[in-house]
């Protein structure tokens, strides 16, 4: 079975454990560069991203998390993580902080603004309910999160949503702060793939619906090529599961 | 786990009960609950100055708490301790990105209204301050902006989340450098709750009004198996050895007060604590951070019978 890796240097790393467990994969915790080792795939939890890449810094893991996305084995980022994977993002502390890189966007850090922003709503996900089933929408549920402003030719959009109206006008500082121009579309991008990096804004390791989690170790093993048959997750049972109602009373999820 | 079986929060589903309609559908309680599991691993940082802020924001907190006065020069200095001044919050928040909390009085509603208009993005209804309400708590459902609340024990736990706290710290004993009153309040609640665990369902209802807690909270805890929020430990961490102490004794995170500012070298120190609650269960991380850390900062005593309790301040 596939080992799945969860970057546990601060954050939501212990959600994404438990939202692996509940569909019967094992998630490991990764503090440390040498445990990057013998691991498939990788997910990158939310949090707070100056805090993550600090961490990061001070045990060296850059390097090694680089080449792990190097190698083309599925990384998933949510909220922080996807920051991390954005090869630019903008709205950073002054003097900016280490990326990873790998994803071609360019994603602004803080977008909807501060925690009384925060919101979560019912995303039109029609990709991923074509290959987990399921409803069309998803609960997104947003917290001081990011948004993606610009994605490259290769990256596939999976999910945008509306700005919400009132927030604060974004302007989009690039380099030095000498050009400006403010953010003017009315709907902003959430969730992309490319190849095999996943990344989504918003946190579905909150909610009670794995189909993202699924969505993730069936990349892991599109790229196996040979098929793991360990995860017997029918497809019936997947329909069981669509969800009938709008807004089930799933959080907070603990284990 | 069967999130089904997980009795209802108020504000978890759309009839939410408390929340006033005027209000966006987008406050729910779990985006509140939200921003603190992101918090979840992290250290939060009193600061008083935007520098200070920079400087923890540098070290790796994941969050600061805008002061006028840390929890020590609070208890030298005594008199009425208040919100600080919004233009300092302001100050705070422009200077760094991660989240900026700030303190308002307990049962001081407009205090907090005025926080929530600032824009800070967790407000702690906190005990350190001088009480401006002694019976009453801050209707916390009203707010968009979440609340974090101390507690001692379970009971008064999860009576701050029936009030609509979204997440919760020990008291422990703020500025005093002595960690011994939040170990005891983490060891009360954890000890509770394994109590619970091992409760027949039978018994919950008398154990409810025992501990003068709501009884769905009470079951939901039982079910969950630990509080339903968040939870880190505060009062009295100074040293990395006692961040990594509460992490062990299961605590989310931890919120380090004076200990960082008062002690010789601040930068250091709060990098050591950084690192040691994210490794906090590898004890030869733990001795390299501890090392040359300079001065840490002057303990109190607590059996000394002239220090003052905040903790005892409210129920």
């Amino acid at each position: 079975m596939a080992v799945v890796g969860v970057l546990a240097l601060q954050g939501s790393y212990n959600e994404h454990i438990s939202a692996l467990r509940r569909i019967g994969v094992k998630g490991v915790e990764v503090r440390k560069p040498d445990q990057l080792q013998g691991l498939d795939s990788l997910i990158i939890p939310g949090g707070e991203s100056t805090t993550m890449a600090k961490l990061a810094n001070y045990h060296n893991l850059f390097p090694a998390l680089r080449e792990f996305v190097g190698t083309g084995k599925p990384v998933w980022g949510t909220c922080a993580g996807l920051i991390f994977l954005a090869n630019k993002a903008i709205g950073q502390k002054s003097g900016g902080q280490e990326l990873i890189g790998g994803l071609d966007c360019t994603v602004h850090r803080n977008f909807f603004g501060s925690q009384v922003r925060s919101f979560e709503t019912e995303l039109s996900v029609p990709m991923l309910a074509d290959k987990e089933g399921g409803s069309p929408t998803c609960r997104g549920v947003f917290i001081r999160a990011p948004a993606i402003l610009e994605v490259g030719s290769d990256v596939e959009i999976l999910a945008d949503c509306p700005v919400p109206a009132g927030t604060p006008s974004i302007t989009i500082t690039s380099g030095e702060g000498v050009e400006e121009e403010v953010y003017s579309k009315d709907r902003v991008i959430v969730a992309v793939r490319q190849g095999n990096i996943l990344a989504t804004a918003f946190h579905p390791e909150l909610t009670s619906d794995s189909r993202w989690h699924r969505l993730f170790l069936d990349m892991d093993k599109e790229s196996h090529a040979k098929a793991f048959s360990a995860l017997s997750l029918s497809t019936s049972s997947r329909d069981a599961e669509g969800r009938l109602n709008p807004r089930p009373l799933d959080l907070p999820i603990f284990e | 786990m069967a999130s089904d079986g997980v009795v209802a929060l108020y504000g978890n589903n759309n009839n939410a009960v408390v929340e006033p309609s005027s209000k966006p559908a987008a406050a729910t309680f779990s985006v509140k609950v939200g921003l603190a599991q992101m918090l979840r691993g992290g250290v939060i940082m009193d600061v008083v100055t935007a520098d200070q802020a920079r400087l923890a924001e540098e070290a790796g907190a994941c969050a600061v708490m805008a002061l006028e006065r840390v929890p020590a020069d609070i208890r030298a200095q005594g008199g009425v301790a208040r919100m600080s001044d919004p233009a300092l919050i302001r100050d705070i928040k422009r200077a760094v990105t991660i989240p900026v909390m700030a303190k308002a009085r307990i049962g001081h509603f407009v205090e907090a209204q005025i926080l929530e208009a600032v824009g800070v993005d967790y407000v702690d209804e906190s005990e350190v301050l001088t009480l401006a309400d002694d019976a009453h708590h801050i209707n916390k459902h009203n707010f968009r902006v979440p609340f974090v609340c101390g507690c001692r024990d379970l009971g008064e736990a999860l009576r701050r989340i029936r009030e609509g706290a979204a997440m919760i710290r020990t008291k422990g004993e703020a500025g005093t450098g002595n960690v011994v009153e939040a170990v005891r309040h983490v060891r009360s609640v954890m000890g509770a709750v394994r109590a619970l665990r091992n409760m027949d369902d039978d018994e919950v209802f008398s154990y409810a009004k025992q501990i003068a807690a709501p009884y769905d909270l009470v079951m939901q805890t039982k079910q969950l198996g630990r509080l339903p929020v968040v939870q880190f430990a505060a009062g009295g961490v100074a040293t990395p050895a006692d961040a990594a102490l509460m992490m062990q004794l299961g605590c989310d995170g931890v919120f380090v007060g004076s200990g960082i500012f008062k002690s010789g070298d601040p930068a250091r120190r709060a990098r050591a604590i950084v690192q040691a609650v994210t490794h906090y269960s590898d004890p030869e991380i733990l001795a390299d951070v501890s090392a040359g850390l300079g001065e840490a900062m002057v303990g109190i005593n607590l059996s000394d019978p002239n220090v003052e309790r905040f903790a005892a301040r409210s129920q």
